[in-house]
């Protein structure tokens, strides 16, 4: 029952504040969204047998309940290629302020997208799709949706990013595939109103658009605040 | 008139009967003004007695615990002493009595009430109008307020505290005005009034303790007289603004709504993106957009969408044909179209031949015949009707943009009512811009009286098939 699963993993999460990457990849893919294959290491030696099983290039990104924003620290590297990078990676991660464990996954390719949900006071659960990565503010480039979401709003949403020429394969580079873009934002805002009074926001961010799929490669769920309702 | 502050403060949506019953309330044919005063003559209660008493069609009471008399009439002790029991008691009493005012219209068999007074949550005092919503609530009573300016209809009731010779009123029509401002809503009415689009109802609800949009978006959907519902709104409670959007793509109705406050925010600090970029205003237009409500951005939209909605209610996609007698007319409209959305298809040579083929021989060998259409300033009515004709069966577009210049020498005065009759018979929106002079008063009416909306601009006109396109869920 995903309902009591999310229930548990975010009680977990309430004195924090919010929940973890790992944590919330667990809880997405069992609500049906597609996730890489991860794994935490804790240790420098368990590096080499888990990059054999994954495989390069890689992505390694650090785990700690003291950051929220891993990339505003140096906590997030891609592309790596080798072990030798790999455990200076680990190394850099383990000086950083409450360093927890490093996360390892193989590198996903595509179009980077945000897809993200927020409790609005008047309107309730709405969802979030835009063009993803470090710049996502800057541009903006987003459309905004009540949920729950049928397949016709996903369609308006996609029309209504400036980028969406992008997503239909903009001068000779692959389309995005539609079918799958379109499950992914269903899936999740049936995640999102299953969740929806536990939760304050949800990034989504990057998710790797490709021709074959929609992979999130980062995720981060805010809970709302502890004294009851929030005041967003 | 204060404001109540944000909508986060407001109180949560209450649990409400399903549907009031306003008909008493919005149609009185018997009104009771309590609170009128002996002592100052333009007391906001008097100024209302007094022009219901004089310019409207029902039987009016004076109430006030003194007694006495007013203006020559009878003022009463109590609703309760009434030779009968009242539509709509207006209350203008003092906010800590219009709790027992309040019992006593329930008591006295009243329809419902408009709360003129203020001293409500507007001062921090939201315990006092939710023990009036509280008790109203218990026994099925609608009250409008308080905090507000109460209700007009044309030709049958008006509560606004403003005297009659300093208000600009709209004339009986199709388009009901439901203002979270008393101000706002004057000020509308001035410039519907100005446009010559008429009003089914102005509500004014003030802190609306207890009759809020939701309950007059219902009431209004099934309302007669309404064609369309315009809302300028502040905010809403918890929730609420989800429901409200779910009742207004249910309704068959053109719903538009102003909304102010957009910048209020941006000072709290967000820890997601999400969050960071679906601020409340955000959210709030995406809503409207996604449920076919359409967004009036400022007054000058609210205005043009209301006129063009009340003539035309069907949603169209947004391809416009253009005509007018002046090139540099057309330019400008077409780069307006371009900046809102609208597309303007060209004419193949073909379409532009069989035009051509039934313009008077002056005009015939120098108009010009692509989208937009220049008749040139020798344009004569024949060219009009016969370039409209056209472009009114073509399904290639949505809408026509008439930019008539009356002062073009060969154009006369019924050629609006003729062009707008060609339009009607081929069922295609037809928006008509004339400079606003008085000189040009009947071609003006030769359109509106035809059902045709005119706008003094041509940024109002485009605005109103705008209007015509967002009518749509997106």
């Amino acid at each position: 029952m995903l309902k009591t699963e999310i229930k548990t993993v975010l009680e977990a999460a309430r004195t924090r504040g919010w929940v973890s990457e790992p944590d919330a990849k667990r809880l997405l893919s069992a609500a049906g969204l597609e996730v890489p294959r991860f794994v935490t290491v804790t240790d420098p030696d368990q590096i080499e047998p888990v990059a054999a099983d994954l495989g390069f290039p890689m992505a390694a990104k650090v785990v700690s309940s003291r950051i929220v924003h891993k990339s505003d620290v140096g906590g997030v590297r891609t592309g790596i290629e080798t072990i030798r990078e790999l455990t200076a990676v680990f190394e850099s991660f383990s000086r950083l302020d409450g360093f927890e464990a490093m996360l390892m996954e193989p590198m996903v390719s595509g179009l980077e997208m945000i897809i993200g949900a927020k409790m609005d006071d008047q309107f309730g659960p709405v969802v979030l799709l835009g063009m993803g990565g470090i710049g996502v503010e800057i541009y903006q480039d987003v459309s905004l949706r009540m949920a729950p979401l049928g397949n016709a709003d996903v369609d308006s949403m996609i029309k209504g990013l400036k980028a969406a020429p992008l997503l239909y394969g903009y001068r000779g580079r692959q389309a995005v595939n539609r079918d799958e873009l379109t499950r992914t934002l269903i899936r999740f805002s049936d995640f999102v109103m299953a969740a929806a009074d536990m939760i304050e926001s949800i990034d989504l961010n990057p998710v790797m658009c490709s021709g074959e799929k929609c992979i999130v490669a980062d995720a981060r769920i805010m809970l709302p605040p502890m004294d009851g309702h929030t005041a967003a | 008139m204060k404001e109540t502050s944000s909508p986060s403060n407001g109180p949560l949506v209450q649990s409400r009967p399903p549907l009031w019953d306003f008909k008493r309330l919005f149609q009185p044919k018997t009104v009771a003004v309590i609170g009128v005063s002996l002592k100052r003559e333009r007391h906001p209660a008097n100024v209302i007695f007094n022009k219901i008493h004089l310019r409207y069609p029902v039987d009016v009471f004076a109430v006030n615990p003194g007694g006495g008399d007013l203006f020559g009439r009878k003022v009463y002790t109590s609703i309760r002493n009434l030779p009968r029991p009242v539509d709509l008691a207006v209350i203008a009493v003092r906010a800590e009595y219009t709790l027992d005012t309040l019992k006593d219209c329930i008591d006295a068999g009243a329809g419902g009430a408009a709360i003129i007074s203020g001293g409500f949550a507007e001062v921090g005092r939201l315990d006092l109008q939710d023990q009036l919503a509280d008790l109203a609530r218990q026994h099925g009573f609608p009250f409008i307020g308080p905090n507000c300016l109460g209700i007009y209809v044309p030709g049958r009731i008006d509560t606004f505290f403003i005297p009659s010779e300093r208000m600009v009123r709209p004339e009986s029509g199709k388009v009901a005005l439901v203002s979270q401002s008393g101000g706002v809503l004057v000020d509308q009415m001035t410039k519907f009034a100005e446009q010559g689009i008429g009003f089914s109802l102005g509500v004014s609800i003030g802190n609306k303790a207890l009759v809020r949009e939701l309950d007059l978006l219902e009431y209004l959907a099934a309302d007669p007289d309404t064609g369309v519902i315009a809302f300028y709104i502040e905010g809403f409670a918890r929730g609420e603004g989800r429901e409200f959007v779910q009742a207004a793509r249910k309704c068959s109705k053109p719903v538009i709504v102003l909304k102010s406050g957009k910048t209020g925010e941006g000072m709290r600090a967000v820890s997601s993106h999400t969050a960071s970029m679906a601020g409340d205003y955000a959210v709030f237009s995406a809503a409207l957009a996604q449920h076919g409500i359409v967004e009036a951005v400022n007054e000058f939209e609210l205005v043009s969408f209301c006129e063009a909605l009340s003539c035309y209610g069907e949603p169209i996609d947004g391809r416009v044909g253009i005509i007018s007698p002046s090139g540099g007319h057309g330019a400008l409209a077409v780069d307006i179209c371009s900046r809102n959305g609208l597309s303007i298809p060209a004419f193949n040579q073909e379409q532009q031949n069989r035009i051509r083929a039934d313009l008077s021989s002056s005009v015939q060998p120098i108009a010009s015949l692509n989208n937009p259409i220049d008749l040139t300033g020798s344009a004569t009515d024949i060219d009009f009707m016969a370039a409209t004709e056209h472009l009114a069966r073509s399904p290639e577009l949505d809408a026509i943009i008439l930019l008539l210049l009356p002062y073009t020498p060969e154009v006369t005065s019924d050629l609006s009512a003729r062009l707008s009759r060609v339009c009607r018979r081929h069922n295609k929106p037809l928006i008509a811009y004339v400079p606003h002079v008085e000189r040009y008063r009947m071609l003006i009416e030769g359109f509106e009286f035809n059902g045709v909306p005119v706008s003094p601009s041509i940024k109002g006109a485009v605005l109103m098939v705008k209007a015509l396109k967002r009518n749509k869920p997106c």
